[in-house]
């Protein structure tokens, strides 16, 4: 068919440059989280959702949020019952902001609040949304426990049957045999070792030392003691359900306490203890960001401004490389990116995962030949300045309930960067699959 | 033929029982299994200061995919320079880790007081080594140094044999002297005494000199290093020959298997199995040597790989023996090998670059009861090594021996039950070896990397206590 046409023949289009977006600034105003609590005990019987909206409410409170739209909230939980498929928008829709409020749900283990965090901040930096919260929670006391996988698939057939004949055969199929359950364990799929087993052989293959191990968990306490003391969470924590500090901390833990543990991890001779390891603990956090237009505009103050980040992944399946170690190779790419180097920095925040963790990645940095081989520099990283290291406290002795340890950091971070009143500081933060994700936040 | 005390001992009743009596444990050893890496498992790298070969070993490791430890130290640093990025080894960090192998370079040391570094390196991790692990210890040959380095590096040997004796759990002790200038050959070597393929071989000492040999640095497949070579193997219908047979064919050579007219079928077997050809000759006819020449030549052009493998006992105390016993026994044994070797040799038949291996026996080094004709025959074998070197040096080849000890084949079934008992568990591994150990060491010498590797002679026996 012959269609008609103004033109006898097409003209090409001009090939159109896209139009070169700077990225817009994307201020931290500021964040809020609940104490966390070591597994069944004060939270026992709170949900994700409950603590979430504990943390959500507060941070609502603090910038007079209440009835206000914002671009987007995105919060995740590792562990995670089915039916909380949609939770954040639940509690976003239970909270007192705006309900036309979207949200989402994201997980990516203990990368999740930093991943939320970066998630929100890339939206407001593409001018996509102006304002938004990043969030994080996690339960090891309400944890989802599912049946058996043959179980599962019998009770499915159940429920697939159409007359009650049909349903009771199906039931008879169910045998004693198949009744069982399925408690989520801290494993990796891929190795069937938890993260402490695989930290546990990384530690060895670096050659870290019980007694480095300790002295980081004592610096750990001390420091979250001591900006207790000094009210440095007034206003990034709301107490929840009685608590009002992390109660996994030890502000008398010393060198020879943690000497007479035994190790928890890598045998008998092995130099992770309970104490040197994060235990299992429950919390949530969050974090408000905004576009400076959006701060200045609802009078919002700018504690500091999340610059960039940076995800890795490696391989660890087979022994490569080791589970928690994607954050040693994350880190020098963020810094090439942004021409910077360590001492460009005022404070580091590494997530300790485990006191092993943070130090096989900060001697990887150091080491000449990790640096030559798996990173392809000549001259190293090299080592970072131990007194501006995890300043209020790490995970050691705050605790990690998984998902809700990136928005503890970030809020800290952009806390401390806004007291000095200059100067950056880098985040890293180790995951299970061997991820890595770290960014870097500049004063205001 | 088969070992049944073995595998009682290592079967669920045996692994109670045989301790309560005090009843030998032998332990089954890990072999070679194709595909297979070179070590599977971690190797602690160590150097006593001022070795010289922490480049060599650590490229043979990379080299390998091995999984590497080291201490923090100049050792480590020099391994980044081969892509390297060894696991940091401490004895205090070490937790639970065991190892596949220990390997110490002890060129460095050049005074007995410095020897502490032996047990410096290797005390604490003495329990840490796995079933079938390997230690090594790399040294300078000493008679190539004087005063204290010539003292001390002889006195590894002491070191290795007694290690040999105490580790267990098949776990192997050998040294490695690497002559200077040789660092660039270690490879071939390295690898066989790592690997499973050493599984019989210990308390041995090894030299690889700086030879004519010497391998140029091309590109070697280790899965098929004696890819396009042909090797000629005597008496391969069966035993031993058909192991080596099998072994040479599996890396890659073109084998032509040997034996005698009433074995011919067995031969055919042997060699349809393995897509060689087949010869039927009697090693101690008059004309053998003339003949085999002559074929080799014409079918393949000349021979790269020459193993005499041939042999037979004719056990009887001297007192007793007829001229006739001792005779025949030294034909087959010693002037056959002779004679074809120097056939070869003459009408340049074998090629450059060959390889001559000799089968002796640790009767050949030891003397054995009953067996005076035989271990004369054997210790001539050693003695062909030594008369040979330099003319196959000089056409670039090398020749070496293999010295068995207790082989379970059909020769040794017929040894009777007391004497073979003591045969087997007399020994550090606590067992007879296979066919196929003495066959992966000949492997090893006919390798296109051994180059270097001239004038040895590496007993296949377990560290028996029998002889030296
Ligand atoms: N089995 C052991 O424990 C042991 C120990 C030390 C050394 N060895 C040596 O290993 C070699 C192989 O031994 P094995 O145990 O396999 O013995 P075997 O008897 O099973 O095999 C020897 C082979 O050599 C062949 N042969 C013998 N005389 C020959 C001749 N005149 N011409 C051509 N072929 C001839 C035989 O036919 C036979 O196939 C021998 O040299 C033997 O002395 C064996």
């Amino acid at each position: 068919m012959h269609l008609p046409s103004y033109r006898r023949y097409e003209i090409a289009p001009e090939p159109r440059m896209p139009e070169a977006k700077t990225a817009r600034r994307v201020a931290i105003v500021g964040g809020n989280r609940i104490p966390f609590a070591r597994s069944n005990g004060a939270y026992a019987t709170a949900s994700n959702s409950d603590m979430l909206a504990a943390a959500l409410d507060g941070l609502v409170e603090r910038f007079d949020l209440q009835g206000e739209k914002l671009g987007e909230v995105a919060a995740g939980a590792v562990l995670k019952h089915a039916r909380d498929f949609s939770m954040t928008r639940e509690v976003v829709l239970g909270s007192k902001l705006d309900r036309g409020t979207p949200a989402v749900d994201i997980t990516q283990a203990c990368g999740t609040g930093l991943q939320a965090t970066i998630y929100i901040a890339n939206k407001i930096a593409l001018g996509q949304i102006e304002s938004g919260i990043a969030g994080g929670v996690d339960t090891t006391s309400d944890a989802p426990i599912a049946i058996s996988e043959k179980l599962r698939k019998k009770l499915m057939l159940v429920n697939q049957a159409k007359t009650g004949a049909d349903r009771v055969k199906a039931l008879l199929k169910i045998r004693p045999g198949d009744i069982g359950l399925d408690v989520p364990a801290n494993r990796e799929a891929r190795t069937g070792l938890s993260m402490g087993e695989h930290q546990a052989i990384t530690g060895k293959e670096w050659g870290i030392t019980r007694e480095a191990q300790d002295e980081l968990t004592v610096a750990s306490h001390q420091h979250l003691a001591a900006a207790y003391e000094r009210g440095f969470f007034d206003d990034l924590i709301t107490p929840f359900q009685g608590l009002e500090r992390d109660n996994n901390l030890r502000p008398d833990s010393s060198l020879e306490k943690l000497a007479k543990l035994k190790p928890v991890f890598g045998g008998p001779d092995g130099t992770m203890t309970a104490a040197n390891s994060t235990p299992l603990s429950d919390g949530a956090s969050t974090v408000l960001l905004a576009s400076e237009e959006y701060a200045k505009e609802h009078g919002l103050p700018i504690l500091a401004y999340f610059v960039d980040a940076q995800t890795e992944g490696v391989s660890y399946v087979k022994g490569e490389e080791g589970l928690l170690m994607a954050p040693a190779y994350a880190v020098p790419k963020l810094l090439d990116r942004n021409g910077l180097t360590f001492a460009d920095f005022d404070f580091f925040e590494i997530h300790e995962a485990f006191a092993s963790q943070v130090l096989s990645t900060l001697k990887a940095w150091e080491d000449p030949t990790f640096n030559k081989v798996k990173l392809g520099r000549d001259t190293p990283l090299g080592a970072i300045d131990r007194s501006k290291l995890n300043v209020n406290g790490g995970s050691l002795a705050a605790a990690h309930p998984f998902a809700a340890t990136g928005g503890r950091i970030v809020a800290s971070l952009a806390k401390e960067l806004s007291e000095k009143g200059s100067g950056r500081g880098l985040i890293s933060i180790c995951a299970a699959g061997g991820i890595g994700v770290t960014a870097i936040v500049e004063a205001a | 033929m088969s070992d049944t005390y073995l595998k009682f001992a290592n079967s669920f009743v045996g692994k109670q029982l045989a301790p309560r009596l005090g009843l030998p444990q032998p332990p089954v050893l890990k072999r070679y299994v194709p595909g297979q890496k070179a070590v599977d498992g971690a190797v602690l790298v160590g150097q006593a200061e001022g070795g010289r070969l922490a480049t060599a070993i650590a490229g043979v490791l990379k080299s390998a995919d091995a999984d590497v430890w080291t201490a923090e130290g100049p050792l480590r640093d020099a391994a980044g320079a081969l892509d390297l990025t060894p696991k940091i080894y401490a004895p205090e960090t070490a937790g639970d880790q065991r190892f596949q192998a220990l390997v110490l370079d002890a060129t460095g040391i050049a005074h007995p007081d410095e020897l502490q570094a032996l047990h410096a390196f290797f005390q604490p991790v003495a329990r840490k080594l796995r079933p079938s692990g390997r230690l090594l210890v790399l040294g300078t040959p000493p008679e190539s140094l004087t005063a204290g380095g010539r003292v001390s590096q002889r006195a590894l040997e002491g070191f290795t044999r007694s290690a040999g004796k105490e580790l267990g759990k098949g776990a192997t002790s050998n040294l490695i002297y690497v002559a200077e200038g040789a660092e660039d050959q270690i490879e071939s070597t390295l690898r066989f005494f790592l690997s499973p393929k050493s599984a019989f071989v210990s308390g041995q000492v090894v030299r690889i000199g700086v030879g004519a040999g010497k391998t140029a640095k091309v590109e070697i497949d280790w899965e098929k290093p004696l890819a396009g070579k042909v090797a000629l193997v005597t008496g391969a219908s069966r035993g031993i020959g058909e192991a080596i047979a099998e072994t040479l064919a599996r890396d890659g050579a073109h084998v032509v298997g040997l034996d005698i007219e009433p074995l011919a079928a067995d031969l055919k077997t042997v060699t349809d199995r393995i897509g060689g050809s087949a010869i039927t000759l009697d090693v101690t006819a008059d004309d053998a040597p003339e003949q085999l020449a002559k074929q080799l030549k014409a079918d393949h052009g000349g021979v790269d790989i020459v193993v005499h493998n041939a042999g037979i006992t004719r056990d009887k105390r001297l007192a007793n023996m007829k001229p006739e016993t001792w005779d025949q026994v030294i034909a087959v044994n010693l002037i056959a090998p002779d004679k074809i070797t120097l056939a070869l040799l003459k009408g340049k038949v074998l090629n450059r670059g060959g390889r001559i291996v000799g089968v002796a026996s640790i009767a050949g080094i030891a003397g054995n009861n009953g067996q005076t004709n035989y271990a004369t025959s054997k210790a001539g074998v050693i003695g062909l090594v030594d008369a040979f070197s330099a003319d196959i040096a000089a056409a670039g080849g090398t020749i070496n021996a293999v010295a068995p000890g207790f082989i379970e084949t059909q020769m040794t079934a017929a040894i009777p039950l007391g004497i073979r008992e003591a045969g087997r568990r007399l020994s550090s591994l606590g067992q007879g070896g296979l066919p196929i150990d003495v066959a992966e060491t000949i492997a090893w010498y006919a390798s296109a990397g051994s180059g270097a590797v001239q004038g040895n002679v590496v007993r296949v026996c377990g560290q028996s206590l029998i002889g030296a």
